[in-house]
């Protein structure tokens, strides 16, 4: 007579089980920390191990362990990740996320660690477009909430069709499967993914837009800002972060 | 069947121990957010056929609200929304469950006033003439009828509710498609991998549909 209700029950339990048993045990001092899915060679998952690597997560690693907090590392879309900073619901973000007076005033920024910029990439045939000025009339493909998209719109407004992807890898599938011209976002990533997976098939162009830097992404007034900032200098100065600059970007930093 | 494409079933396989790490996160977001939904349903279901206006109108309210908005505007709104009014974070695994049980707790409260409500008056007279309470009654007569009657729409809500998860990539919880996105992000091999995630999908949901199937043949006996 109780059966269905017992079972659907115990079947729940065993749902909630087979899923608590997947998720591991966090420890004290553990900060969640959240990165994007893919922005190459900042973070990106590493086919072999599953794990996430990168730039990125080198650094994050390194100023982990010498400002004494353990990761416990997430994925999220680009656009919600300052979003769950400045909730609190995340400690920590670092997504080669560039430091802007807009977002500085909502979460707070460690000190630069990256310089950046923007570049247009465009099919490998394509002669058309040099320049930003080159995309009116044209589709160009970027990410939802990035500086780059912020840059198109000032700049072109009405004139170019902006499309807004959500993740990295929707804007270059866009560019190869014919439906953008191109694609404008921060240089290192574009450059890496001229040279690896779109090699032959898509090119940088033109100059670099808006000297960019990147910073780590914190709550605000968070109590981990100077430990992170210590961590950064003295990885700079010991020479650790050449060391995985050079590793990731095949030089040192030019500092 | 001759199809003329490239499909690389080595990129399928070799994604599938990526994707499976995601599994546990939408076996738990689902089933949690459904046992608490279950009982949110069951309450607010009772409440819902309440001769009692006070009792009745909160729970239409909820059930209107909670059906008539969409999941992912849901969890969007816990997971980011909600922090501003209570003033503090949200854990991206609570926020989802809790969508989940809010969600599905508006579909499954009308499913038991609908179960509750197909058992004939007459049970409920003959229960009442035989001496017992009104409570014994229902918890003894209609009830266990009703229930009964509501098992395949619970397995349904049980299926849907299983496939919303997958919208809670989102708020950055690893589940199935998240894993998905980011094996794709490095692979491109979005083809492949999406038709897995879909076969995963499918495994999880043909597993409750079959389990559903068992439990409706044992109501049906031994009553």
């Amino acid at each position: 007579m109780k059966h269905p209700l017992k079972t659907l029950f115990l079947l729940s339990c065993f749902g909630m089980g087979l899923g608590f048993a997947g998720i591991a045990n966090a420890q004290e001092e553990t900060l969640d920390v959240v990165t994007d899915p893919s922005f190459v060679p900042f973070e990106m998952m590493d086919q072999d191990s599953g794990e996430m690597v990168g730039f990125d997560m080198d650094i994050i690693n390194e100023v982990a362990e010498r400002a004494g907090f353990e990761v416990n590392l997430r994925t999220m879309d680009f656009n919600g990740i300052i979003p769950a900073v400045q909730t609190g619901n995340v400690d920590i973000a670092i997504a080669g996320i560039t430091i802007t007076d807009e977002r500085a005033e909502i979460v707070d920024f460690s000190d630069p660690y990256y310089d950046s910029g923007l570049r247009l990439l465009v099919g490998a045939d394509d002669d058309s477009i040099e320049t930003v000025e080159d995309l009116e009339g044209k589709t160009v493909a970027t990410k939802i909430g990035s500086t780059s998209y912020d840059y198109l719109q000032e700049n072109l407004g009405d004139s170019a069709e902006i499309t807004p992807y959500p993740g990295s890898s929707d804007m270059y599938m866009a560019l190869l499967g014919g439906s953008a011209d191109a694609v404008f976002y921060d240089a290192p990533n574009v450059g890496y993914f001229s040279q690896t997976q779109g090699e032959g098939r898509a090119r940088t162009v033109g100059p670099l837009y808006e000297g960019q830097q990147y910073g780590i992404v914190l709550v605000k007034d968070s109590e981990w800002v100077e430990p992170v900032n210590e961590a950064l200098a003295s990885m700079k100065e010991d020479g650790t972060y050449d060391e995985i600059h050079t590793k990731w970007f095949g030089s040192s930093s030019e500092e | 069947m001759d199809v003329n494409f490239q499909f690389d079933w080595q990129a399928a396989f070799a994604s599938l121990p990526h994707l499976v790490a995601g599994i546990p996160y939408t076996l738990l977001i689902s089933f949690g957010g459904l046992a608490i939904g279950f009982f949110i349903g069951i309450f607010f279901g009772l409440l819902r056929i309440s001769p009692v206006a006070w009792l009745r109108w909160p729970a239409i309210v909820y059930i209107e609200i909670f059906r008539g908005t969409p999941v992912l505007v849901q969890v969007l709104f816990i997971f980011y929304g909600l922090p501003q009014l209570l003033g503090g974070p949200i854990n991206a695994l609570v926020a989802g469950i809790a969508a989940i049980a809010v969600n599905s707790g508006a579909y499954i409260s009308e499913i038991v006033r609908g179960g509750v409500q197909s058992i004939e008056r007459g049970q409920r007279e003959a229960g009442l003439s035989l001496g017992l309470s009104r409570v014994q009654t229902f918890r003894d007569i209609i009830w266990p009828q009703a229930f009964r009657r509501m098992i395949p729409s619970l397995g349904n809500q049980g299926i849907i509710s299983i496939k919303d998860t997958s919208l809670f990539s989102v708020i950055g919880v690893g589940e199935l498609v998240r894993q998905g996105q980011i094996y794709i992000a490095t692979t491109f091999t979005a083809l492949e991998v999406y038709l897995m995630v879909a076969l995963l999908y499918l495994a999880i949901t043909l597993s409750l549909s079959i389990a559903l199937r068992m439990l409706e043949r044992k109501g049906l006996v031994g009553q």
